[in-house]
């Protein structure tokens, strides 16, 4: 069976599902929650690359560069709330976060 | 045929590490997995000639991205099995709206067909005699160039915020001073006592 178009966004399909599920699931735990974001990412990225292979057209790889640079930004900033958090209160859960309001 | 080979492992192994990021017990089985994924993700863009984004793959995630995850893992002390507590509560719903979710997807993604007219309004088309490096160089510098300068802003503006976030200042903590180091004399340091033979300090 010939790879073409459709078997990459099967598995991009696949892994953006999982890290969809990934939240669902590990609701409690934010690291887990901040690893399932970067396989969604790391999906759409899939997505853009496969879609400018077969179409020919190089802005696809580009924007997918803008999106890695996002994600890292994103685990980076991610993190660091996470590192002040367990600083402040001595738990990651997320149930406790909504006592950060106000 | 090698080409078919190589997809289903590298999307095989993608996938199976994936499922174990979510389902590990243990965080850092969960990041040592998503750095198991990123690399078969970097395995396919090289399989669809996207050879620059697949090293960027490999240095920008696994050489920092997840070793940050490892870091912050093994730095914090948190008891993960009560975390991990009531995760399988929502499996059943979660499987059904994955499953949904995963069905919907390849229906779309199965029916699209690119349309012969859309090769004639591609914003750059892939140069045919340069590596793929070259030619991402090529468009990204002149004609991105300010998408790429935002992407810079956005890297200063994590790093300024990440350094912001996690910077405090502990009171109790002796540091040095230099200054006051430099300023000591002898006069300030020694003190000279005269004491009388038989009678001590």
């Amino acid at each position: 069976m010939a790879i073409g178009l459709t078997q990459y966004l099967t598995v991009a399909a696949i892994l953006f599902t999982i890290g969809v599920l990934g939240i669902f699931l590990n609701r409690k735990n934010i690291i887990i929650i901040l690893m399932s974001v970067e396989l969604i990412l790391l999906a759409v990225n899939i997505n853009f690359v496969a879609f400018s292979t077969y179409l020919g057209d190089l802005v696809g790889q580009v924007f997918a560069l803008f999106i890695l640079t996002v994600a890292a930004a994103e685990a980076a900033i991610g993190l660091a709330i996470l590192v002040i958090y367990f600083r402040n209160r001595g738990t990651i859960a997320v149930e406790d976060v909504n006592l950060m309001k106000g | 045929m090698f080409e078919a080979i190589a997809f289903y492992f590298f999307s095989a192994i993608l996938i199976a590490s994936a499922v174990m990021v979510i389902a590990a017990k243990n965080p850092v089985h969960s990041v040592l997995f998503l750095i198991l994924s990123f690399f078969n993700a970097a395995g396919l863009f090289v399989l669809l000639g996207a050879e620059f984004l697949a090293m960027i793959l490999v240095v920008v995630y696994v050489g920092a991205v997840a070793v940050l995850f490892l870091f912050v893992v093994m730095m914090l002390d948190i008891d993960f099995a009560e975390l991990k507590r009531g995760a399988l509560q929502y499996l059943p719903f979660g499987a059904l709206i994955g499953f949904i979710l995963v069905a919907e997807l390849v229906m779309a993604g199965s029916a699209w067909v690119l349309k012969p007219a859309a090769k004639n309004a591609l914003a750059s088309a892939t140069p045919a005699d340069l590596t793929n490096t070259a030619a991402l160089g090529r468009i990204l510098y002149t004609d991105y160039v300010y998408y790429f300068q935002i992407a810079g802003l956005v890297l200063l503006v994590a790093m300024i915020g990440a350094i912001v976030l996690t910077l405090r200042s502990r009171p109790g903590v002796r540091r040095q001073v230099i200054a006051v180091q430099n300023a000591r004399t002898a006069a300030m340091a020694v003190e000279l006592v005269d004491i009388q033979p038989g009678q001590g300090a």
